[in-house]
């Protein structure tokens, strides 16, 4: 199979925080592709900089951020290209929403709480000259889409919807403008199983019948199991592995993923036998040298301390980037057996 | 035989909030036996923490009984019940919030040492100490002792929290979502420990969690009790409710569970709801809570009855289910 056109296509960024002991290399030197249609899901724990690279891509950073390097080449429908970077922020705002646009980790809880929903779909339609009823008319839509009674929530407060339903509001109000992209951080985190799983199979819906692509950021491994086209493994920064998500899964090449995956307990897998990664994940100040893993990793050997790996193709679009990716891929193999 | 650590015997709770009484645990008839796993799973709301602190001896039930090795509280001397209440610990998400940030961690787990006379004198204190952490494999211990909480990791901690619940020799560790916070990557390595200290100290555990994959490792050995809105809908041995879960509440849950691993996670149907709205607890449906949204749903019957817990399996699986019951599904093994 062909992969389609390539809309998002990031080479070389690195991004990184101002603090007082220095400079916080949130993300490093990351390069990657996100294809039409295709779901590319983020994974990693907490503080390898996933959220960093979202808001990156978007020049949404908070001021202590800044962007060091690195190019963001976007594609729109009709073929013509620009780079994120070179935008005026007049440019820019007419680009969020209409092109790309971004539901934030935490955006539950953040809500104005004096606006109503309607008065949210109203502002986003003045700022990209969409006419009002039209807005309402394509809002109320896309409400019964992701299942909610439109008319209702139309003119609700956020107090006045549940977890469950304001994420869904957002992730209709993200479609508004017809983008190409949408990119959701954490938008399952903190909801309850069943509001998660109306979540996401309204996702899956919406996917289905409208045509855009995703990014979705998780440290949730069975949530990217479940939705993810292609999963990108970030460890301290880096994208460690990348790949069509059976690959990633069941053929893991970098001991992180490796690693994350023999942590997590499956449901249906019976008595499990788990292991943790011994330590906790490094400084992105002063980070560790060669693979930043190391210190953390079973496999690891003198190169490992001494060289960092390239991320380099394995099959097809599978990517890793560690010195033993063999012998993790055969002691994967052992565990699967697939 | 031996009686259970703690039973509760028809707990109801009740809360008021604006004015209003909420009804926020009703009818909990529960056990919890000494050096077993118990589990409480469900969904934001419906009452775990509540169940948590009233087994805890943290807060009093409206209305019914709280049987401690089999005797009422007021069947204690004073005496002896600070002690009885000392030997149920609880560990809380948040270890930031528990532990106090203006003390090193020798402090932390020196006050309940020296105020319950644990140890005698400056060495054994230190002994103490150092045997603490060295269980919660927070080694070597001198790197440690002299460090204030926002200097160690949220894993580490935790397991700080671990050691001072331990300080006071308890019965029970309450673990109420207590490596929610924790990376998952070194969840794992906690919930060991805590297995071990199980085993190590005969300690009984109530894991409280809304996440069920997490659920079925920790507490495969022990039992599993699920709650919606207040009451226990199903509780039995966690492999019998994993494996063969009866209830349609646990049922929908289990199914809407995504699974690390894309092939299954894929394959699996999640049960259809009548509907996705969660009832509040000021206004609780009549009958079975969960029936407006229940696939069972029998008009006339549902609405109405409330449902008791009765036996599905003869290992003890009990779930609360009229349509189950009539089915003749339920009472096949009652003795
Ligand atoms: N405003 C900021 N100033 C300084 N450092 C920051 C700031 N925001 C994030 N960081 C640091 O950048 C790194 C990456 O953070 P980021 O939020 O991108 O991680 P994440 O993968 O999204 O984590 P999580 O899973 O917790 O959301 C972390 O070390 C974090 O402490
Ligand atoms: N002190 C209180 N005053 C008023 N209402 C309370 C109080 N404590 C708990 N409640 C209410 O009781 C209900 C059950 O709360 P509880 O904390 O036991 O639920 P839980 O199952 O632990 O939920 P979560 O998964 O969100 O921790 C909630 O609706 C809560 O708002
Ligand atoms: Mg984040
Ligand atoms: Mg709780």
């Amino acid at each position: 199979m062909k992969p389609n056109k390539v809309v998002f296509s990031v080479r070389d960024l690195s991004i990184s925080y101002s603090a007082e002991r220095g400079r916080v290399k949130a993300v490093t030197n990351v390069s990657f592709d996100l294809h039409e249609g295709e779901t590319l899901a983020f994974i990693g724990e907490s503080g390898c900089g996933k959220s960093t690279l979202n808001l990156g891509l978007l020049r949404l950073l908070p001021r202590a951020g800044q962007i060091d390097k690195g190019s963001i080449t976007y594609t729109y429908r009709n073929g013509r290209q620009v780079d994120i970077r070179a935008l005026t922020d007049r440019q820019l705002k007419r680009f969020l929403w209409a092109e790309c646009s971004m539901v934030f980790q935490g955006a539950l809880n953040s809500l104005n709480p004096v606006l109503r929903v309607s008065d949210m779909v109203y502002d986003t339609a003045r700022a990209h000259n969409l006419d009002r009823s039209e807005a309402k008319k394509r809002a109320l839509e896309l409400f019964e889409k992701v299942r909610l009674e439109g008319k209702r929530v139309f003119t609700a407060y956020p107090h006045e919807l549940s977890g469950g339903m304001r994420q869904r509001v957002l992730l209709a109000l993200s479609l508004l403008l017809k983008p190409q992209v949408i990119i959701m951080d954490e938008p399952t985190t903190a909801v309850d199983i069943l509001t998660q799983r109306s979540i996401l199979e309204v996702l899956k819906e919406l996917r289905r019948e409208l045509d855009f692509s995703v990014i979705f950021v998780s440290h949730d491994l069975a949530v990217a199991a479940e939705i993810a086209d292609i999963v990108a493994t970030m460890y301290a920064g880096e994208i460690v592995e990348m790949g069509p998500v059976a690959d990633v899964f069941y053929r893991s090449r970098h001991a992180y993923t490796f690693s994350l995956l023999d942590a997590a307990p499956r449901l249906s897998a019976g008595d499990q036998e788990l292991h943790s990664i011994p330590g906790s994940p490094p400084d992105l100040i002063e980070p560790p040298s060669g693979c930043k893993f190391h210190e953390r990793c079973r496999f690891a050997t003198d190169i490992c301390v001494s060289t960092q790996p390239e991320l380099i193709a394995e099959t097809g679009r599978h990517f890793a980037a560690c010195h033993h990716s063999d012998r993790v891929l055969a002691t994967r193999k052992e565990v699967v057996q697939v | 035989m031996i009686p259970p650590l703690i039973e509760l015997n028809r707990v109801y709770r009740t809360f008021e909030k604006d004015g209003e009484v909420l009804p926020v645990l009703q009818d909990i008839n529960l056990q919890v036996h000494p050096a077993e796993i118990l589990c409480l799973v469900g969904e934001s709301g419906c009452g775990k923490t509540t169940t948590g602190k009233i087994i805890a001896g943290f807060l009093d039930p409206s209305q019914g009984q709280v049987l401690i090795s089999g005797k009422p509280q007021s069947a204690y001397r004073r005496s002896e019940r600070s002690k009885l209440r000392r030997s149920m610990q609880i560990v809380h998400q948040d270890p930031f919030a528990s532990l106090n940030p203006a003390h090193t961690i020798e402090q932390i787990l020196s006050f309940p040492l020296r105020r319950h006379h644990m140890v005698n004198g400056r060495n054994e204190l230190r002994r103490k100490i150092w045997e603490l952490l060295t269980l919660v494999d927070l080694t070597p211990p001198g790197d440690i002792v002299n460090k204030y909480p926002h200097q160690l990791s949220g894993g580490q901690r935790q397991r700080v929290s671990i050691a001072r619940a331990l300080t006071v020799n308890p019965q029970l560790i309450i673990a109420d979502e207590a490596v929610s916070m924790v990376d998952v990557s070194i969840r794992i390595g906690i919930l060991k420990m805590l297995h071990r200290l199980r085993e190590e100290f005969n300690l009984a555990i109530v894991f409280i969690t809304h996440d069920l994959a997490l659920a079925k490792y920790f507490a495969w050995e022990g039992r599993l009790a699920v709650m919606y809105l207040g009451r226990i809908v199903e509780i039995g041995r966690t492999q019998d409710i994993i494996q063969n879960p009866a209830h349609p509440y646990t049922r929908a849950l289990l199914s809407a569970v995504p699974e690390a691993d894309p092939y299954v996670t894929k394959k699996k149907e999640p049960m259809k709801l009548r509907s996705d709205n969660i009832p509040s607890l000021n206004n609780i449906p009549s009958g079975c809570a969960f029936n407006p949204r229940c696939p069972f749903y029998m008009p006339g019957t549902c609405d109405t009855v409330v449902p008791a817990l009765s036996n599905v399996s003869q290992f003890g699986q009990k779930v609360a289910c009229e349509p189950l019951r009539l089915r003749g599904e339920l009472r096949l093994y009652e003795t």
